[in-house]
């Protein structure tokens, strides 16, 4: 970190200069994570930028970025850390050999554990690594016990690995944990955290995203491309398209050559934005001209 | 922070507490710590350090708004987003007894008075809207009785077992205790787990008589399995109950879901009220996989059209759709209203559940249901 981040506002124009557009919002919520310091619990749409949230923060403050993707029956082995067996095993092999069976019981064992045979995965990296930010993504889909483990590392920003001793952050990392509410996460581990809820960007702001992400798209594309998804949003859809889909749409359209949006190109381009035969259907049903109206 | 700020905020803590949103004393000291870091005079962060901290859910959103508005800028902000519904009072008190009507019938007819050594066998199959208040008292004991055994899903975890798949891991960590020879071979295999089970109320006025037993049932499952029990109440809104039937006792939980429901015994547009299930949560994962039971009579008021698209999107998602009417165990029954009409092509069983007895059996039909 180069110099300390002293208001929502300043850390909204550094997360800027590393691409992305934070409101007033998301610059409070992750100032307040870095300064209580708390986690900070981000839900939303599909596509609202929660997670990359998460990477803009970690290239603004020149923090490395530890992810660790949650799934079904993740385990403190896959999340903290394990001792590498078979690696183990080939050591005390060599070792038998190179004595001719003079071998040190006790010196033997301690070589073994050592870190050179422990395998860090994200959360334990995250403790020897820190200052990082740390992105925990979908935490709904790992289980309930796991909740609980992550809640202990947490709060004490510490584990003890019984042949080791303990590991402890100095400073402790900067935590975003996203979900995507598939399943209510435990109020023990909310309780902890600041919580966030995103929502999809407002006009003025989405278009100025696709112009930052896109340099080569001129305004007038940029505009209607945003207005098309906002409307496409009002529409009921079983997927309202997020900022990611806008961002697929426009670039689609660039690499089609297109300065303009007209009815012909939206309809041979909308696979970008719809993912489901039906939200076509209704889009159909509505008029392709309406939605570029305006 | 200057002392005289801090009555104002507590204050608002307070305020909040009382338009519904869960603000607990550790939350309220995270909140004052918050404040301490941002500009208090910026309007937008405080605004935004409050909401940070005190919220824990999106229904907590608009009602942090309204409060906000009010206590900070002394306006009450119109438009459609502030709709806070207060509880009502002694709605479940309302459903305990019988209608007048059904009283009159249940104690009219000799056939029914409850004779004491069968009287459990003959309250079990009786129909829940024609019992008398004692017998609802004694139904609610043998519904706190319930042993429900869920569903299952094959996990994607091992665990160790005699047989199954070979364990390398554990394996090699046998061979360190005998000098790296593979003595003995570990096996793990994949567990199971429960499956996720979602029910879909409808606290019409025409279920009005089964609202209580079905709540009571709800809150049996949810007590049992409370991690994979997902409960919602369909009426002219949905209303998320999960989270207020999980606490133990069950008059507690069936208050609270009292209070959480704004349009008891109202109208049904299941149709809409469906879409908005799949929308907030189905689609999300909530419905995804899981056994998904609407206990429904079927009487639809908006557009049936709706009611057939929307359950053909929750039997793509859910792993089996079972439909519970109450009228359907009754004789000369016919599926025409026309909700069920609607509904007929996209649900895997159409079971009875007027009583006890057919409730237990449900129990049973969800159990097998996730047996594969």
């Amino acid at each position: 970190m180069k110099t300390a981040v002293d208001s929502p506002t300043d850390l909204a124009s550094r997360l800027e200069r590393a691409g992305y557009l934070a409101d007033s919002g998301v610059a409070t919520a992750a100032f307040l994570a870095m300064r209580m310091p708390r986690p900070l619990f981000c839900e939303g749409e599909p596509g609202t930028g929660k997670t990359s949230l998460a990477v803009a923060i970690s290239e603004s403050l020149e923090l490395p970025l530890i992810r660790l993707q949650c799934h079904e029956g993740i385990d403190a082995g896959q999340a903290l850390y394990e001792w590498d067996f078979p690696r183990q095993l080939l050591h005390l092999r060599a070792l038998e050999a190179a004595s001719d069976g003079k071998l040190d019981a006790d010196a033997a064992e301690q070589s073994l554990y050592t870190e050179r045979f422990l395998l860090a995965r994200p959360l334990l990296r995250a403790l020897t690594s820190s200052p990082c930010v740390l992105l925990i993504d979908e935490i709904d889909r790992a289980d309930d016990e796991f909740e609980a483990f992550l809640l202990q590392v947490l709060d004490e920003n510490a584990v003890s690995i019984p042949e080791l001793g303990e590991v402890r952050a100095e400073t402790p990392p900067l935590v975003v944990l996203t979900s995507n509410r598939t399943r209510e996460v435990h109020d023990a581990l909310k309780r902890r955290c600041l919580y966030h809820w995103l929502e999809h960007p407002d006009l003025a702001r989405e278009v100025a995203i696709l112009r930052r992400r896109l340099p080569g798209i001129t305004e007038q594309l940029a505009g209607q491309v945003g207005n098309a998804v906002r409307k496409l949003r009002e529409l009921e859809l079983l997927k309202p398209p997020g900022v990611a889909e806008s961002l697929d749409w426009a670039q689609a359209l660039l690499a089609l050559g297109c300065d303009e949006l007209d009815a012909e190109t939206a309809a041979t381009t909308l696979g970008t934005v719809l993912k489901y035969r039906e939200d076509a259907d209704r889009v159909g049903l509505a008029g392709l001209d309406s939605l570029l109206a305006g | 922070m200057p002392s005289d700020v801090l009555p104002g905020l507590v204050g608002f803590t307070r305020a909040l507490a009382e338009s519904g949103v869960a603000v607990s004393t550790d939350r309220t000291a995270m909140y004052l710590d918050a404040v301490r870091h941002v500009d208090v005079v910026d309007p937008k962060e405080l605004y935004w350090a409050g909401r940070l901290t005190l919220c824990v859910d999106p229904d907590d959103l608009p009602r942090y708004n309204e409060a906000f508005a009010r206590w900070f800028t002394g306006t009450k902000p119109g438009g459609k987003r502030a709709t806070v519904s207060m509880p009502k009072q002694a709605q479940i008190a309302a459903l305990a007894p019988a209608e007048d009507g059904h009283q009159v019938q249940g104690e009219a007819d000799p056939e029914a008075l409850p004779v004491a050594a069968s009287e459990t066998e003959i309250l079990r199959s009786r129909d829940i809207a024609e019992l008398s208040t004692a017998e609802r008292a004694h139904l609610r004991e043998l519904l706190a009785q319930l042993h429900p055994a869920p569903p299952t899903r094959s996990s994607l975890r091992l665990r160790p077992a005699r047989r199954g798949r070979l364990d390398a891991r554990r394996t090699l960590r046998g061979m360190l205790a005998t000098s790296g020879e593979p003595v003995r071979l570990a096996y793990a295999r994949r567990t199971r787990r429960p499956r996720r089970v979602v029910l879909l109320i409808d606290v019409s006025g025409s279920m009005s008589p089964y609202a209580d037993a079905l709540l009571r049932f709800a809150h049996v499952l949810t007590r049992r399995n409370p991690a994979t029990t997902e409960v919602f109440a369909l009426g002219t809104r949905m209303t998320r109950l999960s989270r207020a039937l999980r606490s133990r006792d069950p008059e507690v939980a069936l208050t609270a879901a009292g209070h959480t429901v704004p349009d008891w015994a109202g109208g049904t547009r299941l149709g809409e009220t469906l879409r908005a299930f799949l929308d907030r949560w189905g689609q999300r994962g909530v419905a995804r996989h899981s056994v998904v039971v609407i206990f429904s009579d079927g009487w639809e008021r908006g557009d049936t059209a709706l009611l057939g698209t929307q359950l053909a999107r929750l039997r793509r998602l859910a792993y089996r759709v079972l439909w519970v009417n109450p009228h359907a165990g009754r004789d000369g029954y016919a599926p025409v209203q026309s909700g069920i009409a609607a509904a007929w092509p996209h649900i895997d069983r159409l079971l009875a559940g007027h009583s006890l007895a057919t409730l237990e059996r449900l129990l049973v039909e969800m159990r097998d249901a996730g047996r594969t």
